[in-house]
């Protein structure tokens, strides 16, 4: 049990490993093995990451001092060798995602898992490099992790053939190896200045640096800067985001709602790590509060454009990127909390959302409105590689399993569900949310003279949410109720009962949400005094 | 050295960019190769440049690390390479795969309208 507990930190990062290497050595006569052996990788990562939670709360305060754990690879002392940190930021980001990716794979295992790709392994390798991205206490880790993430995306993205969907893995594809070009620059600037790379080490030396160093400094970490927000999708940076997410089938862009949120939670990490010198931290804050601004008004223009609910989805994204940058760049402490809980919201609506627009878009009965049109392939050796056409939306002789009754009702609750929790209307959870971020922002800004900046932010959000409200009106007018061309889709249990899930589990939230609420307030009063994370990773004797 | 070293990343970094600007999708590819070689010289810089260190210490008891070169950035650049190198790779075949589907070495997968 001791030994179990040393190493649990390792496990969100090996059992994907493992498991995502031996799916691949099974064949695809071995559907129920394969699905099995998924399963039982993602519920150990769940309960993993559910025993770090309780690790990391108070409620266990005996196990690891001050709720961090910290795991040295190889046995070797901090700053030498390569540390994963466990604290309660970690814990939360992980739960999360294991609970998104068990509801995707779920829904996967219905009928996007079929042909073709290995798309278990890749749903793992892609589940490894987020719990890597959020564990890692090592700034090049983080890198590592990123383009593990990153190469299972470009796999999962390309499930399926056609010209269009090519064409935007390329250019999702050209975007992120440049923006790990810019990652890779700064990690170098900061390196070659601080002599270290571990997060916590770098927090302890940067403020010791002399003053031409420190200019150096400060463009690498711009430089970093730049790559995250990319990650995350901030506005000028993120025009391949929507063309991507909505080309990708719905599972897949499930599993995509988090991974935005990477470079949100490495802004968060690095931001309040490296916040000791006020001057820098609130310059960061000032453009991170313009960048998120402008992402949230360029989402709410492409949520009215789009005619897609796919599309729409993606612009939520950006959207939800954008009230989180926005939020951060106040640099007002206490809004930490709501942020943490917007941000586990809106990553959960995403999800649900996305697949809902899998189910739906089978309600139009003409398929060239429900997938991109696709001209007839000329046949190429490509074939081989892409050759695997998307399932066709209308047809049935694929159709196993149980099906739903009602399908249309069901539909049609959870849109509204989603409706309420995406444009953040009372009894959901995303009410709570962005309310709990408003008041927060309205209550705390003023004294420290930031009062135009939380209205400007207030006004954004509204603004947002009534154009988010209308575009789904419209959507949900064109799915549902224009009648001459519907038909009803036979929707399956195993794909019904994910979406049920996570709108439930968000349902739980908003009901149950102190003492959510409450976990997060100490898991942002850990990130704000950082004192604790520097001196549990680099080991106590080295605290100055 | 260095001069003649932060030149060559110069020259290198600008002509990738400029690659990468232009609409056919081999120049792009091109364009991200020259970047990365461009990034992997500069992490390798960033352990400043000696001739003649060994970067491993094998010595036993006290030694002045002023005479080895910095281990550190070689192994990054290692890792980056790699990384760098399988996402090229993965990037041609999506270069071919779009060539053959759409018949034009567009970036957009069509030519644009004079």
């Amino acid at each position: 049990m001791n030994a179990l507990l040393e190493h649990l930190v390792a496990l969100p990062i090996v059992v994907p490993l493992l498991t995502g290497a031996v799916l691949l050595l099974l064949t695809e006569s071995q559907r129920i093995a394969r699905s099995t052996l998924a399963f039982t990788s993602v519920i150990l990562q769940l309960a993993v990451a559910v025993v770090l939670l309780y690790l990391t709360s108070d409620a266990a305060p005996f196990i690891w001092g001050n709720g961090i754990g910290v795991y040295t690879l190889g046995g070797w002392p901090a700053p030498f060798g390569i540390v994963l940190v466990a604290d309660r930021l970690s814990a939360v980001m992980l739960t999360l995602e294991a609970v998104l990716s068990l509801a995707v794979l779920a829904y996967s295992v219905a009928r996007w898992d079929r042909p073709g790709q290995p798309f278990h392994s890749l749903l793992q390798f892609l589940m490894m490099g987020l719990n890597g991205a959020f564990l890692t206490g090592d700034l090049f880790n983080l890198f590592v992790f990123v383009e593990i993430l990153l190469a299972a995306s470009y796999g999962l993205m390309l499930r399926y053939a056609g010209a269009t969907r090519v064409g935007m893995g390329l250019h999702y594809l050209v975007v992120n190896i440049l923006a790990s070009v810019l990652f890779l620059v700064g990690v170098a600037m900061i390196y070659g200045v601080a002599g270290t790379l571990n997060m916590a080490d770098l927090a302890r030396r940067f403020t010791t640096l002399a003053p031409d160093a420190r200019t150096l400094f400060d463009t690498g970490a711009a430089i970093l800067g730049v790559a995250f927000l990319i990650k995350a999708g901030s506005w000028p940076l993120n025009l391949w985001l929507p063309g991507t997410y909505s080309m990708s089938v719905a599972p897949v862009g499930a599993a995509f709602a988090l991974m935005t949120k990477v470079g949100v939670y490495a802004l968060l990490r690095v931001g309040t790590l490296m916040s000791e010198d006020e001057a820098a931290a609130s310059m960061l804050g000032v453009m991170m509060f313009y960048f998120g601004i402008a992402t949230l008004l360029a989402a709410t223009v492409g949520m009215l454009a789009a005619h897609h609910l796919g599309r729409f989805v993606s612009y939520s994204v950006t959207a939800s990127t954008g009230i989180l940058l926005a939020a951060l760049g106040l640099g007002i402490e206490a809004l930490t909390t709501p942020v943490l809980f917007y941000l586990i919201v809106s990553s959960l609506t995403t999800g649900v959302f996305f697949m809902l627009s899998g189910m739906a878009e089978r309600t139009r009965s003409v398929p060239s409105l429900a997938a991109p049109t696709e001209a007839p392939e000329p046949l190429s050796p490509f074939h081989l590689a892409f050759g695997v056409r998307a399932p066709d939306p209308h047809s049935t002789d694929d159709d196993i399993g149980v099906a739903i009754p009602r399908a249309i009702a069901f539909l049609g609750l959870v849109f509204v569900s989603c409706v309420l929790l995406v444009t953040g209307l009372p009894p959901m959870p995303g009410f709570i949310a962005k309310f709990a971020l408003l008041s927060t922002a309205i209550d705390t800004a003023p004294p420290v003279g930031l009062a135009a900046a939380a209205w400007t932010l207030a006004a954004a959000m509204l603004l947002n949410g009534f154009a988010g409200v209308v575009a789904l009106t419209r959507l949900g007018i064109r799915l549902f109720w224009s009648v001459s061309a519907r038909t009803t889709p036979r929707l399956r249990v195993a794909e019904a009962a994910p979406v049920a899930f996570l709108v439930l589990l968000c349902i739980v939230l908003g009901t149950a949400s102190s003492p959510v609420m409450r976990y997060l307030e100490h898991a942002a009063t850990s990130l704000h005094e950082p004192q604790d994370y520097i001196r549990t990773v680099l080991g106590d004797e080295a605290a100055p | 050295m260095e001069i003649v070293y932060a030149a060559a990343i110069g020259v290198l970094a600008g002509s990738g960019v400029w690659l990468l600007l232009r609409p056919r999708t081999f120049q792009v590819l091109m364009g991200l190769t020259l970047l990365s070689y461009a990034t992997n010289l500069f992490i390798f810089g960033m352990g400043r440049l000696k001739v003649d260190r060994a970067p491993i210490i094998t010595a036993n008891g006290a030694v002045d690390p002023a005479l080895y070169a910095d281990p550190v950035p070689q192994a990054l650049v290692l890792t980056a390479i790699v990384i760098g190198f399988a996402a090229t790779a993965l990037l041609l075949v999506l270069i071919l795969a779009l060539r053959a589907l759409t018949g034009t070495d567009h970036v957009d997968g069509r030519e644009e309208r004079s």
